[in-house]
């Protein structure tokens, strides 16, 4: 079963068209990114698949989960990281993760999804302080383990090291595949073309709410003819 | 260059959401002035009375003089019930019984009595005003008894000098006869209702209100909500979650505001009349109706907050638009505060009854009047008010206006129904 399968995808915002019949997959246990300039459409597209906008027209499925009709269905098996993401300031990490924990389970299940979330997010005692006294990278590994620690089959994820260090920006990029080597799917977005390149397994070129070009990195280069992603996107869109 | 830098700064100060709380602060404040030179208008307005004048003697011959020189005397006869009846017909203020032996009595060196049969038409501020001017008037009578009684005998007691009457008071009041109270008496021991009650409920509402919006304005500036709305979770859950969250951190500050003025109106409070005697005071049932009015208030005056608080953008406009809820909360407390429901005009009555805040405000002095329409309506109404609301928060966090700022299509009840179960 496809993880994703986006169809003719078109959103508009009043007369402003900022999908333009967009068709994607994403297979189960991929990583799959969206890649294009500010303005591209790419938060559109992820906005849409999980549940958050409505679709003018086309069609969306998530592991077999029509959207909008079975959107409260689809809310149960995906986890999406919005960029520049904050969490509520007056919790501490931990209570943070409590409470989303708690709209996925119970009992064990819950102490199991928590424990999941402090392991990723891994920010040792600093876990216990409000989230008000983070640095925008610890933040970010709180809202990367606040959405990875519910196993979700599909994990969208909106410029997940946008403003990161490059150590910060590493450590998220393990978490990631971790993830996915434990059976997540993964839809994620960037204008950081060479990180795209490093970490999924295909990518969509998109310019203008339209897909230019798709393919695995190699793909991409080689019917570019160009050194780099950021290269073969310079002359897909020419 | 300095010219630029403060073109800058007005341009950034100067903006729609800067202005409207100010011209909504101007407008009800205006409104006030209106209504307090209303006040000064009733007052200079010579008070409508009956006057039964069974003595006819001296002293009753001076209280008649002074009587139908200020104020407008739509009877002068001898019947107390015919004027009674004459005096409601006309809309006037009280019938002044002046019995027999009034003269005499005073003569004696016995105060004469004066039985006044009042009127009373509201509980609000502005209510009393034309029975203070009549017991204005009586305090008048009394002086001219007492320059009489100077002038023709030295000898007369001097306590007698200072006060030669006494009043004997009947209240009638919305089907009630009250012994023993004038409408001024009346209205202080219904201070607490006319002023503390609807001031604790409009700081409830503005208190609460502020939480919600400023919760929606920060959670779109945090991008919380978007996570918040990707959760397995009902809107409907997330609705109802804001609202009831809200109204708990507003009930918790109004509490504590309502300890503190309390305080501060008790230090103005000088009637130790017991409400039981008079058969005004409330039972459980009633306590019960105020407590859901005010309840049903809150949620209808938080889901409308949540509606406002989808417009916001960030915490700073959320914060502007809080403005609307204080307005309406200012107008309706004002108005009960000042007037009586059934002593405003329609367009003002159909008002205060709009506005949901403002059952609550008049719940517990209608109940002590026994208008249980007038508070059963007003939770029935703002009952449904609040599910209105409520559905349609739902239907905006179900569409895209809540992270876009618009709603991609006008739909129909069904879908409406649709949305708030997803």
């Amino acid at each position: 079963m496809k993880a994703v399968e986006v169809r003719e995808l078109v959103k508009d915002y009043g007369n402003f068209r900022a999908i333009n019949g967009i068709s994607f997959e994403v297979n189960e246990g991929e990583i799959f990114g969206l890649i294009g300039p500010n303005g591209a459409g790419k938060t559109t597209v992820l906005r849409t698949v999980a549940t958050l906008l409505q679709i003018t027209s086309g069609s969306i499925t998530v592991f077999g989960y029509e959207l909008p009709k079975e959107a409260a269905e689809v809310r149960k098996i995906i986890s999406y990281l919005p960029e520049e993401a904050g969490a509520y300031k007056n919790l501490t990490g931990k209570e943070y993760l409590n409470f989303i924990a708690k709209f996925f389970g119970e009992g064990e299940k819950f102490q199991n999804i928590v424990q999941r979330g402090l392991e990723i997010a891994n920010l040792g005692e600093r876990i216990n302080d409000k989230v008000d006294t983070y640095s925008k990278g610890m933040t970010r590994l709180l809202l990367v383990g606040r959405a990875l620690m519910v196993n979700p089959r599909l994990a969208i994820l909106d410029e997940p090291t946008s403003g990161l260090d490059v150590v910060n920006a590493q450590e998220v990029r393990r978490i990631i595949n971790s993830a996915v080597e434990a059976g997540v799917a993964v839809l994620l977005s960037s204008h950081n073309m060479l990180e795209v390149e490093l970490l999924c397994h295909r990518i969509a070129l998109i310019n203008d709410g339209r897909i230019i070009a798709s393919g695995t990195a190699a793909e991409l280069k080689k019917e570019y003819d160009a050194r780099n992603i950021e290269e073969a996107f310079v002359k897909a869109i020419k | 260059m300095i010219g630029n830098i403060v073109k800058k700064e007005f341009k950034e100060l100067f903006t729609l959401s800067t202005l409207i709380p100010i011209v909504v602060v101007a407008i009800v404040f205006a409104s006030v002035g209106q209504m307090i030179g209303g006040v000064e208008e009733s007052m200079e307005e010579k008070p409508v009375i009956g006057i039964v004048d069974i003595d006819d003697g001296d002293f009753s011959d001076i209280a008649m003089s002074v009587l139908t020189e200020r104020a407008e005397v739509i009877y002068d006869g001898s019947d107390a019930e015919e004027g009674l009846e004459e005096v409601r017909k006309e809309n006037g203020v009280a019938l002044l019984v002046i019995p027999e032996n009034f003269s005499q009595n005073i003569y004696a060196n016995h105060p004469g009595e004066i039985e006044i049969y009042w009127i009373m038409k509201g509980a609000g501020m502005m209510d009393s005003i034309s029975s203070g001017t009549v017991e204005g008037l009586i305090q008048a009578v009394n002086q001219e008894i007492s320059k009489k009684l100077i002038q023709q005998d030295s000898s007369s007691d001097p306590a007698l000098v200072l006060n030669p009457t006494t009043r004997i008071d009947t209240t009638s009041f919305k089907g009630k006869e009250i012994e023993g109270l004038s409408p001024s008496q009346l209205g202080n021991m219904l201070n607490s209702q006319s002023i503390v009650i609807p001031i604790v409920v409009m700081m409830l509402i503005i208190m609460a209100g502020a939480s919600v919006i400023s919760s929606m304005g920060l959670e779109k500036e945090n991008k919380t909500l978007e996570t918040l709305l990707t959760l397995p979770v009902r809107r409907s859950h997330i609705v109802i979650g804001k609202i009831v969250g809200s109204a708990l951190v507003g009930m918790i500050m109004a509490a504590i505001y309502m300890i503190g003025f309390s305080r501060y109106m008790s230090s103005f409070q000088t009637s130790d009349i017991n409400l039981a005697d008079f058969g005004l005071a409330l039972g459980m049932p009633d306590y019960l109706l105020v407590g859901i009015s005010l309840f049903v208030a809150l949620l209808a005056g938080l889901a409308l907050c949540i509606v406002l608080g989808t417009f916001a953008k960030n915490y700073r406009s959320a914060q502007a638009l809080i403005f609307p809820i204080t307005a309406l909360a200012m107008i309706s407390s004002f108005i009960v505060m000042f007037k009586d429901f059934d002593t405003i005009p329609v367009i003002l009555r159909v008002l205060l009854f709009a506005i949901p805040f403002s059952h609550p405000m008049m719940a517990m002095r209608a109940l002590m009047l026994d208008n249980y329409f007038l508070v059963i309506g007003g939770i029935a109404y703002t009952a449904v008010f609040t599910v209105i609301m409520i559905v349609v928060a739902v239907r905006i966090f179900n569409s895209d206006r809540l992270l876009t700022g618009s709603v991609r299509k006008r739909v129909g009840l069904g879908k409406v129904v649709w949305g708030f179960r997803r």
